[in-house]
């Protein structure tokens, strides 16, 4: 049974088109390797290239750099259909290179960063990452410490990141460092080579869900790199990384809409075939009320995060309120579907041979990666009153 | 060089339809797609214009209406153009009629050579590419696992039961190519794009200079006569180890000739 999905005013039939290329790539390429990857903590570097041949690390990209020059609704529909593959940590890996790595390089970086270090990776040749946690700095991305100080022609980089996906295995970071004062003002973003002496990857962190997505913590000591790896201006770094949220942020929205429809889809499967009390489960109202739940809950998700998806592709200012509410609404949805369909299938649904406890534990995170619930409520709330009140009285709630 | 594929066009094996009761064939009012089956000779086509440094990929096919859905995927994949054959006197066609129609359709192209799957996803007579080459007067190989294409010849390792042959033949050739000999590329969202403006020629049967009663219900020299279910799988044979389980399961392995 598949899911029942609607037709979409946002896609046009390439879209759907594509739709279909993502779903036989995740059919051939990851789920038969799903539990392999997930238990080995990482996908395999095949996988990159293979993503890259079929134009999947570059939609938003451009031709030259062998992109497909699209937009964020491409990404969203490229994000729904990796999220059903069984198999998030994979999805999280392809997108932390296709959307995170890269999209802020596509905007700010030179020509020569581009093609040194993008088209590669648009090819699935190199595997890069962002590197912007700290131990001490997550979701308060201006406290960041690791330090790069300018000597000749290099930056000297020291510090350490943590939460790093793709971390203990990139070919290169776009790393956000501190070249100026303490504050918001002082960061600054370089693409940072991980063959550069002085740079080690720490532990592999064993993570609750998303298990096939590598996540590393990253030491610096001393590593010179030149300073024609400094993406876009000096000091301009957090403004560079705030404004390239939404594409994280409208991945994991997106994830979300794909793993609903997943869950929905094993969840009917379920419940049409075991019986209880001589009936299967789909013949209990409460069930399908419950399921008629989730669908909805689904497609609402759907729809902001599409509207959020055209939002940003259109550069309009208001695609960051969009994101953000699509995130905070997809988190909270992916999460309670997640949970319903584990409560559905009873005592199956906590078995590891079955997919259901992966997405519950894969979900978790949804409400913290990428600006936690708690940060989406307050961008939101902050919109909502800026653009309500000026008064001065007002503003100060705001804070 | 031309390479034309012959591509069917079927009903989503994931949603397959039904059976007319009336005429015991496929009911095929419902989106249709690419044949996989299909996938490894477009696949193959590509490759072997790209190893040529020149040429085109052109498709055939016949469907209902007009019917490009499966095309466009295989335009996707690259190939540069396509003919679709379409004409309401088609219906209930079988294998040779629509070996005549394919044949007629390709002779336009004037091919250096012709691919095939060996058998399609949903019909599985698996004898149209052989029926092809005669209506054309071409050699005919089969089961290709490689073509290469050498100082004007086709190159071909041929599957047997045993290994394989190799086969060398003089262009044109007939060639039907075993699914899974090579991994299909995926159509990326730029050559989805590509293929919208891809062009595709739409012909019937008076432009193939074809005589309705050759093919269709009219012509078909083969008949559906009834459809039965397929039997139930019967239970296995369940062998409790006690022990000797090993030898049991080789001696039963034995009895099917397996080893």
């Amino acid at each position: 049974m598949g899911y029942p999905r609607q037709p979409s005013i946002f896609l046009s039939e390439e879209h759907d088109a594509f739709r279909t290329t993502v779903a036989s790539f995740v059919q051939r390429e990851i789920r038969p390797h799903a539990d392999e990857w997930e238990a080995a903590g990482e996908c395999s570097r095949e996988l990159y290239r293979k993503a890259g041949a079929a134009g999947l690390l570059g939609l938003r990209y451009s031709e030259e750099l062998g992109g497909s020059g699209l937009d964020f609704m491409a990404t969203a529909v490229l994000a729904e259909e990796l999220a059903k593959s069984d198999s998030i940590g994979t999805a999280v890996s392809l997108m932390a290179q296709s959307e995170f790595a890269l999209a802020i390089l596509a905007d700010e970086a030179s020509d020569e960063i581009k093609a040194r270090w993008m088209a590669p990776a648009i090819a699935g040749e190199l595997i890069g990452a962002i590197g912007v946690s700290e131990p001490g700095a997550g979701s308060d991305v201006a406290a960041i410490t690791t330090r790069a100080v300018r000597d000749g022609g290099d930056y000297v980089i020291s510090g350490q990141k943590t939460f790093i996906s793709n971390g203990t295995r990139a070919d290169f970071i776009t790393l956000a460092v501190r070249t100026g004062e303490p504050g918001p003002k002082g960061i600054s973003l370089v693409v940072f080579p991980t063959d550069t002496p002085g740079f080690e990857v720490g532990r592999r962190l064993d993570k609750l869900g998303a298990r096939a997505s590598d996540t590393g913590e990253l030491y610096f000591d001393e590593c010179r790199v030149p300073v024609a790896n400094l993406v876009g201006e000096e000091g301009q770094g957090l403004r560079y990384i705030l404004s390239h949220f939404g594409g994280e942020r409208l991945v994991i929205a997106s994830f979300a809409v794909g793993i609903m429809e997943r869950l929905i889809e094993l969840g009917l499967d379920y419940a049409a075939e075991r019986q209880t009390f001589g009936s299967p489960i789909l013949g209990f109202q409460t069930w399908r009320h419950r399921f008629a739940e989730m669908a909805t809950s689904c497609e609402a998700t759907r729809l902001l995060a599409y509207q959020a998806a055209r939002l940003l592709s259109d550069r309009d200012p208001a695609g960051d309120l969009a994101v953000s509410m699509a995130k905070l609404r997809a988190a909270e949805a992916v999460q309670s579907v997640a949970a319903e369909v584990l409560q559905l299938h009873g005592g199956f649904g906590q078995m590891e041979e079955s997919p259901i406890p992966r997405y519950y534990r894969d979900v978790a995170g949804f409400s913290i990666g990428a600006g936690t619930s708690e940060i989406m409520r307050e961008l939101i709330s902050r919109s909502l009153i800026s653009t309500i009140n000026t008064n001065p009285t007002n503003k100060e709630t705001a804070r | 060089m031309k390479v034309v594929v012959c591509v069917k066009q079927i009903p989503d094996p994931a949603d397959p339809g039904a059976l007319d009761p009336e005429t015991n064939t496929l009911k095929r009012d419902t989106k249709l797609i690419l044949d996989e089956s299909d996938s490894y000779g477009v696949e193959m086509a590509l490759q072997l214009v790209d190893a040529a440094g020149d040429g085109e990929v052109h498709l055939v096919s016949m469907a209902a209406n007009n019917e490009v859905g499966g095309l466009r995927t295989a335009l996707a994949m690259g190939a540069s153009s396509a003919t679709i054959v379409s004409d309401d006197a088609l219906g209930g066609s079988d294998a040779l009629g629509t070996s005549k129609v394919l044949a007629a359709a390709i002779a336009r192209q004037e091919p250096d050579l012709v691919l095939a799957g060996t058998e399609s996803s949903d019909g599985y007579t698996g004898v149209v590419p052989e029926q092809v080459a005669e209506l054309m007067g071409l050699p005919s190989v089969t089961f290709a696992k490689s073509i290469s294409i050498e100082g004007g010849e086709a190159k071909i390792q041929r599957q047997t039961e045993a290994g394989y042959d190799d086969v060398e033949c003089p262009l044109p050739v007939v060639v039907s190519v075993t699914a899974g000999v090579v991994e299909p590329r995926y159509p990326s969202f730029k050559g989805i794009m590509a293929a919208k403006s891809k062009p595709v020629d739409e012909l019937d049967l008076d432009a193939l200079g074809i005589d309705a009663a050759q093919v269709g219900w009219a012509g078909a020299g083969q008949e559906i006569v009834a459809v039965d279910e397929a039997p139930a799988r019967e239970a296995g044979e369940v062998i409790e180890d006690d022990g000797d389980a090993h030898e049991r399961i080789v001696a039963f392995l034995d009895d099917l000739k397996i080893l």
